[in-house]
């Protein structure tokens, strides 16, 4: 049983988890998720040849100058097929490795899945099966498990409370009006054409974007609404922990409210794994094939405002602009087309990067690594270094992000980086581009 | 040694190398029917199009970005599989046995093909030795996987050519030979068989579920 050499990172979750084990806890509680037979961690574990071809696939690892230990194959190593050869029978020590493994080095974005020639899916073995045993040993680090806290005690991942909920919609909306004239949020709007839901960090850090969508939605024409109660909230922390059973919650919930105000479709804001939360990973714990209504991410939304003509661009963004784009909804929704067609009917100097599409890299922040908090800032910009040089090499001066953990991570590649460069979300575009018909300029 | 050989153990390879395919994969299936998260996503058409996309070379990103790899590995699974077939002492023995016949390779043709699968053994030996990504995932299994898939082609041009003495060589390739079809299905090998299970699962992930290509 090897441990890597890495620099200790003191972590309360971790190292308090880590603790508390005891060899039997730790024997049962692996062999209760590996030991029954699975299709999928049978035939994974035998089609794979070691033969490294993921490897290419990693920013982790291709930003730690190909470091062999960082190779999404090397991380399957030091987790399944350690667990699954000794029969769950790993030391407490172990365990702490393979929470940074799983929590800090693997962002969970899939594209090692794809480039095995194989087509097995690593990234399911090290975010998914790994960290399940990892929450199921209370061996998270502290600040994303405080994430999933705040989902199972508020229903939002930010502990914002009803009250503050509704408080921050209604000033939204009054700022909203100062710029579109009649401008509103309607609350719990039966039979609304479309639900709009958010995820926490909006209300809490980010509400301006919230009145932003009011001026747009005002504009389109559009009918839609926003519940006042629980289930506005569409982020999913307890997915990335694996706690399968607040994961559900929350995603049943959500969903739920969106069927009792019987809207045709919910819209939702620029984030990454909030799409793939209520899209993919939500109706499968609530025990449905797909989504109980449509669901669009916001850069599909605003793809069919502007090429529809509900919104008319009236001047574009005229600085050289880049972006990033979120692994969920490119490589997991096919969105790279759109999001294309969006960027240059806002922008007069779009430019792509190199390995984009579903090639493209993750910003370091996405898998709930973001929320791993301050104790790995450093350890997961460092990762990414070849986001660095990708956006370095497009001379733009801003970075779109239509997601919120790409939005931090890339600021946050940026600052160690030493990058002259500033994040955007497009909503902050579409604003100031859209054009305002007379009656309701204010 | 060489009646038991090449009479009764060839059969026994034989029935390993069928039953035990079979087993696996009927094992796979009743096993996946459970995975409320797996099967009900699969989907034929965008499972093949993944498929598609990793049997043609060159038709996906990684196999561009690394072509030495990709024209190695293509040549070595194909004349793998293609020359133990239609190897004219095989065809032979095919028709003896079933009755069938089977084109052949001129010999020319099966010694290029059967140093192909060696040099290719070499190339795939070296990357573990030399690659500190493949190195670091190696173990012991690794190297007798390669050698199980190589050695029947070692001593089979050995015999051909008869720079040892034929009955010793023919009895080592006959037994390698066992060894190969036995360990398909036991270990490994038998992506043989799961790529197109693991691929065609991928394919539907990203195509019918996500919307997405992954080659």
């Amino acid at each position: 049983m090897e441990l890597l050499d890495r620099r200790k990172v003191e972590d309360a979750g971790i190292d308090r988890g880590v603790e508390n084990l005891t060899p039997e806890r730790i024997e049962k509680t692996i062999n209760a998720v590996l030991g029954p037979a699975s299709a999928r961690i049978e035939v994974f574990l035998q089609t794979c040849m070691h033969c490294g071809l993921c490897s290419n696939a990693c920013h982790q690892h291709l930003s730690r100058n190909c470091d062999p230990t960082y190779s999404p194959v090397a991380k399957v190593k030091n987790t399944i097929w350690e667990m699954k050869k000794r029969k769950g029978k790993v030391s407490p020590e172990f365990i702490r490795q393979m929470a940074r493994i799983a929590f800090v080095e693997c962002n969970g974005c899939r594209k090692c899945s794809m480039y095995c020639p194989f087509g097995i899916d690593i990234a399911f073995m090290v975010a998914g099966l790994t960290r399940r045993i990892l929450h199921l040993l209370d061996v998270v680090p502290l600040y994303l498990q405080d994430t999933v806290n705040a989902h199972a005690e508020t229903s939002n991942q930010m502990r914002v409370q009803p009250d503050e909920w509704i408080d921050t919609l209604m000033w939204q909306e009054e700022d909203a009006r100062d710029e579109v004239v009649g401008a509103r949020i309607p609350l719990d709007v039966e039979g609304a054409d479309i639900m709009y839901s958010v995820i926490a960090p909006e209300p809490k850090i980010l509400a301006q974007l919230l009145g932003n969508i009011a001026q747009v939605m005002k504009v389109a024409g559009l009918n839609w609404t926003m519940p006042s109660t629980d289930g506005w909230d569409n982020s999913n922390m307890g997915m990335f922990t694996g706690d399968f059973d607040t994961s559900g919650r929350i995603e049943q919930l959500h969903w739920e409210t969106a069927m009792r105000l019987k809207v045709k479709k919910v819209v939702m804001g620029e984030c990454g794994h909030a799409f793939r939360g209520a899209v993919y990973d939500g109706p499968r714990y609530c025990g449905w094939k797909k989504p109980p209504i449509p669901m669009v991410h916001a850069v599909d939304f605003y793809h069919d405002l502007i090429f529809s003509g509900r919104i008319k661009i009236a001047k574009k963004f005229d600085k050289p602009v880049t972006f990033q784009e979120p692994c969920n909804i490119v490589r997991g929704a096919g969105l790279g087309v759109k999001l294309r067609e969006v960027m240059n009917a806002l922008c007069s100097d779009f430019r792509d990067v190199t390995n984009n599409y579903e090639h493209n890299f993750c910003c370091g922040a996405g898998g709930g690594v973001v929320n791993a908090g301050p104790p790995w800032t450093k350890t997961r910009v460092r990762g990414n270094r070849v986001k660095a040089e990708q956006l370095e090499a497009t001379g733009a001066e801003y970075v779109v992000t239509p997601c919120h953990n790409c939005h931090t991570g890339i600021e946050d590649v940026l600052k160690e980086y030493d990058l002259k460069m500033h994040t955007k979300f497009i909503l902050e575009l579409l604003v100031d581009a859209m054009e305002i018909p007379e009656e309701l300029q204010s | 040694m060489y009646e038991i050989l090449s009479g009764p153990l060839v059969w026994v390879a034989f029935l390993v190398f069928f039953g035990g395919a079979a087993y696996k994969l009927v094992r796979m299936f009743r096993l996946v029917r459970k995975e409320k998260v797996t099967f009900d996503y699969m989907d034929t058409r965008y499972g093949l199009r993944s498929i598609l996309h990793w049997i043609i070379p060159f038709a996906s990103k990684n196999m561009r970005v690394r072509p030495v790899m990709t024209v190695v590995a293509f040549l070595f699974h194909f004349c793998l599989l293609m020359t133990p077939l239609l190897l004219m002492g095989h065809n032979l023995m095919w028709f003896d046995a079933w009755g069938v016949r089977l084109p052949s390779l001129p010999d020319v043709v099966s010694d290029v093909m059967t140093l192909i699968v060696i040099c290719g053994g070499m190339f795939f030996l070296s990357r573990r030795v030399a690659s500190p990504v493949v190195s670091y995932v190696t173990d012991g299994s690794d190297y007798l996987i390669l050698a199980i898939a190589v050695g029947p082609f070692v001593t089979g041009f050995l015999a051909a050519h008869g720079w040892f003495p034929y009955e010793l060589m023919m009895t080592l390739h006959m037994i390698t030979g066992i060894v190969w079809l036995i360990a398909i299905p036991i270990s490994r090998l038998s992506h043989m068989f799961y790529f197109v299970f693991t691929r065609a699962y991928m394919g539907s992930e990203f195509g019918a579920v996500r919307n997405a290509r992954d080659w």
